[in-house]
């Protein structure tokens, strides 16, 4: 049986053109076709998780059983009481399958676990995402057809844009008129086309003619050279317009279907700092970490009172956050030292903002001072995806 | 109710900027980040009586004084 990776070639956009037609036409109509879109979505997801993938396929519908149980089992316990130790337990339930397939290839002799499917981990955040507002008593009821839809919607499953329940449930039951689903078809063919320029000709451009090159130089050269500094902004360049490009695609399809995924990506090469890097680089995720884990974690620390200094809690908030973060990449050291390394970046940005609120009138500030900041975070940046790209691990470790 | 908030926010933002613009941005400018959200969300809950747990806070729908006195006022 035939088998496509989401948005890697031609036949499949041919493909989703072609699937997707009908429910275009019907939402010009104010429309929704949902036999129709559970068919296509199902036909998609088979597309990806079938043929050769047929074990991912099986391991991604035990894994949404699973899912579905404990969502379901948490909100009926939730219903009737509120232990923290049950949260506690049903976040770890949630997350296990998760920390099984990042585990066990340590154990395994790197082989994969057969629990693993891809976009395991962004499921992953949807559903704990999901458990929390349980929790908080803003998801009081869900209903099974709109839950499935949400955890598989097709065009986000391999790697986002991370969406939220109540966001998309918004989306998912609401009208749209006309004149609005217009603009939207425009906004969704920009960012297609946009993506295609990203992902085909950037990241191709960076990623497959000049990485490989650059790459075999630095290698050959030995320890740190001029070569290491090259590969370090072609890998920058190739992760961005790859991702970002990837991304356009899932927010695209998204549109076309009547679902505003949030925006991954909003230009973050210009950021002035770390903090506001990470409000412009993998949104979603950011966001996830900030709302689903600093926001918790530091709201749980002051109502207990466990700390008083305001600045060494918001420090305990993003070291803890990018630990996760970095474990969450996978675990082998440079994922784990590019997650301490924005810990630190961040809380060093933290205390110069600081410094600068005190001293105002002092610090210059113009066009010159703007410029540096911002080539400074970019080379920044650029350095943590270096550490990131595990080419320091080949370079001095292999 | 409206002195009281932009008492909170003068104080966690350190500036008055706060009581001048009441529809100034709080997280565009960068005059509350999250950790003062946090901050915020706790006094509110001390001095106003509201409780907003962290998942039900929406930026968008929080991120002006204005919109903020709203908030608190509807929630009372």
């Amino acid at each position: 049986m035939l088998n496509m990776q989401p948005y890697q070639d031609p036949t499949y956009f041919v493909l989703l053109a072609l699937g997707l037609l009908p429910i275009m036409i019907g939402m010009l109509y104010e429309k929704r076709f949902r036999v129709y879109e559970t068919i296509i979505s199902f036909l998609f997801l088979l597309l990806t998780f079938g043929g050769v993938k047929w074990e991912q396929g099986l391991a991604l519908i035990a894994y949404t059983i699973f899912e579905l149980l404990l969502i379901y089992g948490y909100l009926a316990y939730r219903k009737r009481k509120n232990a923290s130790l049950v949260f506690n337990l049903a976040v770890i339930l949630a997350i296990l399958p998760l920390v099984i397939v990042k585990v066990s290839p340590l154990f395994d002799q790197g082989r994969e676990s057969i629990l693993g499917f891809l976009g395991i981990s962004y499921l992953t955040f949807k559903v704990v995402g999901m458990i929390m507002e349980i929790r908080d008593g803003i998801i009081k009821a869900v209903n099974f057809k709109e839950v499935v839809h949400f955890l598989l919607f097709f065009p986000t499953i391999s790697s986002g844009p991370i969406d939220r329940y109540r966001r998309f449930l918004g989306d998912y039951q609401k009208k749209i008129k006309r004149d609005k689903y217009f603009k939207l078809l425009d906004k969704a063919i920009w960012y297609i086309f946009l993506g295609f320029l990203y992902k085909f000709i950037l990241a191709y451009f960076f990623g497959t003619l000049l990485l490989p090159k650059v790459s075999a130089l630095a290698l050959s050269h030995g320890g740190w050279s001029w070569w290491v500094v090259a590969y370090m902004y072609v890998y920058a360049m190739d992760l961005f317009f790859d991702f970002a490009g990837y991304s356009l695609f899932a927010v695209g399809i998204s549109y076309v279907m009547g679902v505003e995924t949030p925006m991954n990506f909003n230009k973050p090469f210009i950021s002035k700092n770390i903090k506001d890097f990470w409000n412009r680089w993998h949104m979603t995720l950011s966001f996830w970490f900030r709302d689903y884990i600093y926001m918790r974690l530091v709201f749980f620390i002051m109502k207990k009172k466990l700390m008083k200094n305001r600045v060494a809690i918001a420090n305990v908030g993003y070291l803890t956050l990018f630990l996760i973060m970095g474990f969450w990449h996978g675990l082998t050291w440079y994922y784990i030292v590019y997650g301490l390394y924005h810990a630190v970046a961040i809380i060093l940005c933290d205390a110069w903002l600081r410094f600068k609120k005190k001293h105002q009138e002092k610090i210059p500030h113009n066009k010159f001072t703007e410029a540096l900041a911002i080539f400074t975070t970019f080379n920044v940046v650029c350095f943590s995806f270096l550490i990131f790209s595990g080419f320091l691990d080949k370079l001095f470790f292999v | 109710m409206q002195d009281t908030v932009l008492d909170i926010l003068e104080e966690l933002t350190g500036s008055d900027e706060v009581r001048n613009d009441l529809d100034i941005d709080i997280f565009e400018t960068g005059l509350l980040d999250s950790m003062g959200t946090v901050q915020m969300l706790l006094e509110l809950q001390a001095q106003c009586g509201i409780d907003v747990p962290v998942s039900e806070f929406e930026r968008t729908e929080w991120n002006t004084p204005n919109k903020i006195i709203a908030k608190v006022e509807s929630m009372q």
